[in-house]
């Protein structure tokens, strides 16, 4: 079964989260973080269960029609609201329970002080193609 | 180059390097190496003697990995380049039981359904790992992982350990269910391994596995539409049905029926010839249906069987009998509530049945029931 782990930098709801944003994190507390989500990715590549993953700018823009023979409308960039999603990761695991505990390492890669952030990540199931039997 | 006939001697060729003392997993990865190397080496016509080629080179990159292991290891060598006399290669006759057990081992409970499926289209199957990782979504280095744990995982199972053909049975089915949206069409390939079990072993259940698949698979060209959209049974055009392959299907059931030894797949094939046999959902025996149901929740009782048991009944005697046989059934069964929102339209309780179409479309775990479940809940308010 197939999961987007999908990070929102929505943070943790206080007092869990070490809410520190990456901007006052010192190089050393840089490096600790990625090299957590590094050695994750590594880990799920060795059991095979990595699928992939992908970092977002937070640039960008909402945008929308505004009707035949108009420009489309942009709204944005939102890059200081609470939900901006930064990024995902894809696995392929054996069952719900597995990507929840895996997501639940995930969310305690190191911040300031290399104390766990603790962050939401939203876990959600791929629709897969229809299996052979459908009736 | 047949790459059917090729897929379908890796399994013996494994065996052989087996016997010749190989062991599994270093086995069957100089197999694999060996089917690599001859869809790159024959572009055109294979070798008259296809299996020995297979053998000779699978054979030199085993012997090639075993040399470089111990001259790291600064070893002597213990393998001879080319082994002969009765442990050898003793031909084809010895396929059958070695092919077998790969079955079994393919299908060990120490493993994951996941890594147990993998194996079993590499090792029995034949596929490369580039194919079944295409037909599973993942990258290849996934799933060349995957298959290398689930083989460390069977380190020190016996080769020769009789297994439970349940478990293969299991494996095969989740092959055959995983459907054909990729380059290989795996329906296809779980009915050739299905077939080629079938002569090693004289399990009437293999035969009822085997019709049940063909009877499923005889109705695929009727299951979508032009537009990729799911068709109910019921409105499926039953001229596109497979005739020939229903017919084998059906043969197959009743032979392997006269062993009087039922079991569940035979039971649920007997299911499928049923509808098979109808010339429309009208005409269908659905008491029969039923009571082969019964006769799976004596074997086998699961939500599963119980729900569709209800859909049955439902048709047999009437929608209301199906809501109450319905209510015997644990609400969280996959699809209970598609089943519920069937039943209240065939009452013709549409505002009910709409709701729950909605709901139903939201717990499904695939796409084209989704949008079939969203397109059902439109034409229940209409």
């Amino acid at each position: 079964m197939t999961y987007l782990l999908l990070k929102h930098y929505r943070g943790a709801p206080p007092p869990a989260g070490n809410h520190a944003p990456m901007q006052e994190w010192s190089t050393e507390e840089f490096d600790a973080h990625v090299g957590y989500m590094g050695a994750f990715a590594d880990k799920l590549k060795e059991t095979g269960e990595y699928v992939s993953e992908q970092a977002l700018s937070p640039e960008g823009a909402f945008v929308r029609s505004d009707g035949q023979g108009r420009p489309p409308v942009t709204d944005g960039p939102f890059a200081e609201t609470k939900d901006l999603i930064a990024g995902w990761m894809i696995i392929d695991v054996e069952s719900w329970d597995r990507a929840v505990k895996l997501a639940g390492e995930l969310s305690a890669a190191p911040g300031q002080g290399g104390e766990p952030i603790h962050e939401w990540l939203e876990v959600r199931p791929f629709l897969t193609p229809a299996p052979t039997v459908t009736e | 180059m047949d790459g059917a006939r090729l897929r379908s001697l890796v399994p013996g060729v494994i065996g052989v390097l087996v016997r010749r003392g190989a062991d599994f997993a270093a086995a069957e990865d100089a197999v694999q190496e060996a089917l690599i190397e001859a869809f790159r080496v024959w572009p055109g016509d294979a070798p008259r003697d296809d299996r020995g080629w297979l053998v000779t080179v699978a054979w030199r990159k085993f012997l090639d990995t075993v040399r470089s292991e111990q001259s790291r290891r600064n070893r002597e060598l213990v393998f001879e380049s080319e082994p002969s006399g009765p442990d050898g290669d003793s031909g084809a006759e010895a396929d059958g039981d070695d092919t077998l057990r790969l079955y079994f081992l393919c299908a060990h409970p120490l493993l994951t359904p996941s890594s147990a499926v993998a194996l079993t289209l590499r090792a029995v199957g034949g596929l490369t790992t580039k194919q079944i990782a295409e037909a599973y979504l993942v990258p290849e280095a996934t799933m060349a992982q995957r298959i290398s744990r689930a083989k460390s995982r069977l380190c020190g199972e016996g080769f020769t350990d009789p297994g439970e053909i349940g478990a293969v049975f299991k494996v095969l089915y989740l092959v055959f269910n995983e459907g054909y949206s990729g380059a290989v069409d795996l329906a296809v390939e779980a009915i050739r391994l299905v077939g080629q079990l079938r002569f090693m072993t004289d399990d009437p259940e293999v035969a009822g596995l085997l019709s049940l698949m063909l009877l499923h698979q005889a109705r695929r060209a009727s299951r979508t539409d032009e537009h990729g959209r799911l068709v109910s049974l019921a409105d499926q055009d039953r001229l596109l049905w497979d005739s020939t392959m229903i017919i084998d299907g059906v043969e197959i059931l009743q032979g392997a029926l006269a062993h009087d030894q039922l079991g569940e797949y035979q039971a649920q094939a007997a299911i499928a010839a049923l509808h098979a046999d109808a010339a429309s959902v009208e005409e269908t025996d659905w008491v029969q249906i039923v009571e082969w149901y019964d006769e799976l929740v004596r074997m086998s009782d699961s939500p599963i069987v119980r729900l569709n048991r209800a859909v049955a009944v439902g048709e047999a005697d009437g929608a209301q009998a199906g809501v109450a046989a319905l209510a015997d059934v644990d609400a969280g069964t996959p699809r209970f509530t598609a089943a519920q929102a069937h039943l209240h339209e065939r009452a013709g309780d549409f505002a009910r049945a709409a709701a729950q179409y909605v709901e139903a479309a939201r717990l499904a775990t695939n796409l084209a029931e989704r949008d079939h479940l969203t397109r059902q809940a439109a034409r229940c308010r209409r």
